[in-house]
């Protein structure tokens, strides 16, 4: 086992963990933050998405113990002080999610895409989402909420660090 | 086979029609979620399954020792173990009486029939203890020889020495399912069509391949059961909660009445969750066994080798017609592929399929047959449209060879077969009374929005330029049958279940609403479009409806969702039971406004006094009835009802769906351009759901024309087992849609509303196919094999282009190679 000690939806927490164990089962059997899920196995589907120092990440292939001494955040720690992050509203908004199991992996890859591009073309959009994987909303509604959250980003999108 | 129910369809009203933003979305967008896997409880185990590598062998000895050794391991259990008590999955639909059904044991006894089978399950503290103990097992297996190829399979017999995915039954055949028009007095013989059209018109023979899919939901399967207590709670990631519930009693003996079945947050099922699984079957048994909570999850490699497939057939085809064009016969010989067992109703899917090869079209005969085929691979079941796309290809797909073969348009060849608006309702050569439709509306609408002119134009520019980047225009003009179903006509194709759904409206004190439905969603919106229902229907504002679904305890009665049928079946028992609300509540408000109740009107909510100003609204009644001081003599203090509403017919939404194919014949790459699809699906409740449901539809079935497949190898491995190689579309292959509707009702509900979940899906991958067919064809290509990957279009140019033209035009029945497995990667 080995200690590490990071920082989650701004929360400080510490634990020991097994050097094999992946940081997204680190967030969801360790810490209960159940809204990253896992859809694959092989790093393809991008559901468990997770920002890592503000950067959009795999938390399937990433190691518990890579993350110690990080800033995570998860979709749970996306909104603040009760006020839902743009782009979760223009998800909603454009009906960007169906049955919502690759949504908060969406979300937050649409977060970090935004913050790299603020004013992405549809195909700029449709290319940094590549790495997510929807079977419901056929990508169409995706592409508009990342649309409606760039012409509406109120705030500095990328959410909170 | 249908009576039009005479129900005045609804009015345009507040909340019907609305772009409601869903309720379900705040949970979902903020990660407060209940999928299964989150599901944790006090002393709760984990599972891992062992699988069988191969395809088809016996087991000749399992050793569990080290497994069962290993640190936190509570238990490994083989199938021998269980064999007396683990009982059999159920099939629930045998299409016919003589239908030969392998058993199908959740853990596999004796051998196993297809690579991913269950062998031996580890039981332990943690999910990853399980998962390494399970590597401990170490099983012997005997290999024998795999049934893998469709064709060969359905030939194979003890005496040719074929293989058999089951030895004992001594055939691959399970059941062979006949229509006949003149038989069913429902149209002509199609032989003597087919005879005449040879002597004079035309006579189309195609063989198409409907390719292995897999439904690939993104929420992997997964199961907890909690037998604490008096009870045997159930959470499964499911469609179907209620069948589910049923077939653990019928099958384990346990008391429906013990079994509760939630499915919470369900991550997306397009027919995948239509199952009861052997994964549920054993985690029930565990659980039972070591009176503690079991959770099993599956990998997403599990999911793909085991979680049931779709599609899978070869399609002889035989179209007649005259020499102008009127078709005069179809006839339909179908292969169905359902791996090593019969699955829940996967035998009846090409028997859904059966009653809509003849589409939008007047066809005086027509005859289907289909033959079901065991093989040593996944099993498979229902997957979005389930049969309906299989015959929708098909059609469109033949519609536009019969263009093609005497030189018209072929949206011209459609419309001189298809049925005129005014012939509504219309009785089909299969059967089916069509209630409503204008497929004359839709086409206009679509093409215009198209620009059908302009873009024909542009392809006979690039024709004759030689551009060496062709374009090509698909037509799919499709109907489909959905609302499953009228339980008399389930009941006469020998399904083993009804088809009605059941809601009910719970009147609260407060003046809140609480919707029960038997529906149970799993991304599809019904918390928000039923409450616009009972928003509308009560007079209620839509957040005061709160929408249940889901668990057995609360919803006790429900026949689930698949098959486009929540909204018009589900739906019309909401308006149903709400319905009854207001009748009840009418009473009481006569008798607290002392009024005569022929006096009432009810109108936006309230009970208004004709010609006065006295009134109450219906919470007030609600209250009213809940303190129970003052009711009438004789009258319950409840308003609360339910509703079962069993529809008189199918329900036939329809479209024009047109398709811009760029193909370069110098690579083979394959680019969409432009996809149009004006559909009528009646009147809409929310747009938005709507729109979503399209386009996720369409989606799949253009996955489906270009590049999805399940491929084995020779010895019966998948190949494709995970998301490296299973090609789900992302969103840099999609392109954006563009949607309208025409409105023709549904006359068999009230809200006059059509299925729309599996549309998009259905119409889509034959208006791909006939595109790409359509850019190449002048290079002597009348078809390629989907998935149309580029090699298999390259291929196909430069074999049309060798080949002199009539030549290429001709069929070829005989193009894939015997013996070679009929879902492997390889072209045609």
């Amino acid at each position: 086992m080995t200690r590490i000690s990071l920082t989650v939806d701004g929360m400080s927490v510490s634990d020991d963990v097994e050097p094999r164990m992946l940081l997204v089962q680190y967030l969801r059997e360790v810490l209960g933050k159940t809204g990253t899920v896992i859809g694959c196995d092989t790093s393809n589907c991008g559901a468990c998405t997770v920002h890592l120092n503000g950067t959009s990440v795999k938390s399937c292939n990433v190691l518990a113990v890579q993350a110690d001494g990080a800033e995570v955040t998860t979709i749970e720690g996306l909104a603040t002080n009760g006020q839902l992050h743009p782009m979760q509203t223009a998800f909603r908004e454009c009906h960007g999610l169906q049955c919502g199991f690759c949504t908060p992996g969406m979300i937050m890859q649409a977060t970090d895409l935004l913050k790299e591009n603020p004013h992405p073309s549809e195909q700029e959009i449709r290319l940094g989402l590549e790495g997510n994987l929807c079977r419901c909303t056929g990508y169409h509604n995706i592409v508009r909420a990342v649309q409606y959250a760039a012409e509406h980003a109120e705030t500095p999108t990328g959410g909170p660090r | 086979m249908t009576a039009v129910e005479d129900r005045e369809t609804a009015q345009p009203t507040a909340e019907i029609g609305r772009d409601r933003r869903r309720k379900e979305d705040q949970r979902l967008i903020t990660g407060r979620t209940r999928w299964t896997d989150n599901i944790t409880l006090p002393g709760m185990l984990h599972v891992a399954m062992v699988r069988s590598p191969f395809a088809h062998a016996t087991i000749a000895n399992i050793d569990t020792a080290a497994a069962a050794a290993a640190l936190n391991v509570v238990t490994v259990i083989t199938g021998r173990e269980v064999a007396d008590e683990q009982g059999g999955l159920p099939n629930a639909w045998p299409i016919t009486p003589d239908q030969v059904t392998p058993v199908h044991p959740p853990i596999a006894v004796d051998r196993v029939t297809f690579a991913g089978e269950v062998v031996a399950v580890v039981v332990a503290r943690s999910a990853a203890a399980a998962r390494d103990a399970a590597e401990l097992v170490d099983v012997d297996y005997d290999e024998l020889p795999a049934a893998l190829d469709l064709k060969a399979a359905a030939e194979a017999t003890p005496e040719n020495g074929g293989a058999l995915a089951h030895p004992d039954l001594g055939t691959n055949k399970s059941a062979l399912w006949r229509f006949d028009s003149s038989e069913a007095g429902t149209g002509q013989n199609v032989d003597a069509a087919i005879e005449a059209a040879r002597s004079d018109g035309i006579v189309i023979e195609r063989e198409y391949r409907q390719q292995r899919l897999i439904p690939a939901f993104m929420e992997p399967r997964s199961t907890v059961v909690d037998p604490t207590g008096e009870q045997i709670t159930m959470w499964s990631a499911t469609q179907i909660p209620h069948i589910l519930r049923f077939l653990l009693a019928a099958v384990t003996g346990v008391s429906e009445a013990k079994i509760r079945v939630i499915a919470p947050d369900v991550g997306g099922g397009f027919g995948g969750k239509l199952q009861t699984t052997p994964e549920e079957f054993i985690v029930f048994l565990l659980a039972r066994r070591l009176g503690k909570p079991v959770k099993y999850t599956e990998t997403r490699s599990e999911s793909l080798m085991s979680a049931h497939h779709g599609r899978d057939q070869w399609q002889r085809l035989t179209l007649a017609a005259t020499k102008d064009g009127t078709v005069t016969g179809l006839k339909v010989d179908l292969l169905a592929d359902l791996g090593a067992y019969v699955s829940l109703v996967g035998g009846g899917v090409p028997v859904l399929g059966a009653f809509m090869f003849n589409a939008i079209y007047k066809f005086p005969a027509y005859r289907f047959t289909c033959q079901t085929v065991l093989t040593n691979k996944t099993w498979t079941d229902a997957y979005r449209g389930a049969g309906r796309p299989e015959a929708t290809y098909a059609i469109e797909r033949l519609m536009d060879e019969l263009a093609a073969e005497l030189g018209v348009d072929p949206m011209t060849i459609r419309q001189k077969n298809w049925i005129t608006h005014e012939e509504f309702p219309f009785t089909t050569v299969a059967g089916l009374t069509y209630d409503s439709g204008n497929y004359e509306a839709a086409t206009a609408r679509a093409k215009e929005m198209f620009g059908y002119d302009e873009l024909r134009a542009e392809q006979r520019k690039r024709r004759e330029s030689a551009d060496p980047v062709q374009l090509g225009i698909g037509i799919s003009t499709f109907t489909e049958m959905c609302g499953l179903a009228p339980s008399r006509v389930l009941g006469s194709l020998d399904y083993g279940a009804g088809g009605w759904e059941h809601a009910s409206v719970r009147m609260l004190p407060t003046g809140k609403v609480e919707l029960i439905t038997g529906a149970s969603a799993h991304g599809q919106g019904h918390e928000t479009a039923f409450s616009q229902i009972v928003a509308d229907r009560l007079g209620v504002p839509f957040e005061d409806v709160e929408v249940l679904h889901g668990d057995t305890q609360v919803a006790a009665k429900g026949m689930d969702t698949y098959g486009s049928r929540s909204l018009v079946v589900g739906g019309e028992a909401v308006v149903r039971a709400a319905d009854k609300v207001i009748e009840k509540a009418k009473v009481i408000a006569a008798h607290l406004l002392e009024a005569s109740s022929d006096d009432l009107e009810f109108k936006r909510g309230r009970f208004e006094v004709r010609g006065t100003d006295a009134g109450l609204g219906i919470g007030e009644i609600a209250l009213a009835t809940f303190a129970a001081h003052n009711l009438p003599d004789g009258v319950e203090a409840s308003l609360d009802s339910d509703a079962t509403f069993d529809p008189v017919n199918f329900n036939y939404p329809h479209g024009t769906h047109l398709c811009a194919m760029e193909v370069d014949t110098e690579t083979g790459q394959v680019t969409m351009r432009k996809y149009v699809a004006c559909d009528d699906i009646g009147n809409i409740i929310n747009p938005l759901i709507v729109s979503g449901q399209m386009h996720g539809g369409l989606v799949q079935g253009i996955a489906q024309a270009l590049w999805e497949e399940a491929v084995y190898d020779d010895a019966g491995t998948l190949v494709t087992g995970s998301f490296v190689d299973y090609l789900l579309p992302t969103a840099a292959d999609t392109i954006s849609f563009e949607l309208d509707h025409t409105f023709s009702p549904a006359t068999t509900n009230t809200l006059g509303t059509k299925g729309v979940g599996e549309a998009g899906t259905i119409a889509s991958t034959p208006a791909v196919v006939n595109a790409v067919v359509d850019a190449v064809r002048h290079l002597g290509v009348n078809d390629i094999q989907m998935p149309c990957t580029p090699e298999r279009v390259w291929k196909a140019i430069r074999t049309g282009m060798a080949a002199p033209t009539q030549e290429a035009a001709m069929p070829h029945f005989d193009a894939a190679e015997p013996g070679r497995s009929s879902t492997e990667g390889a072209d045609q």
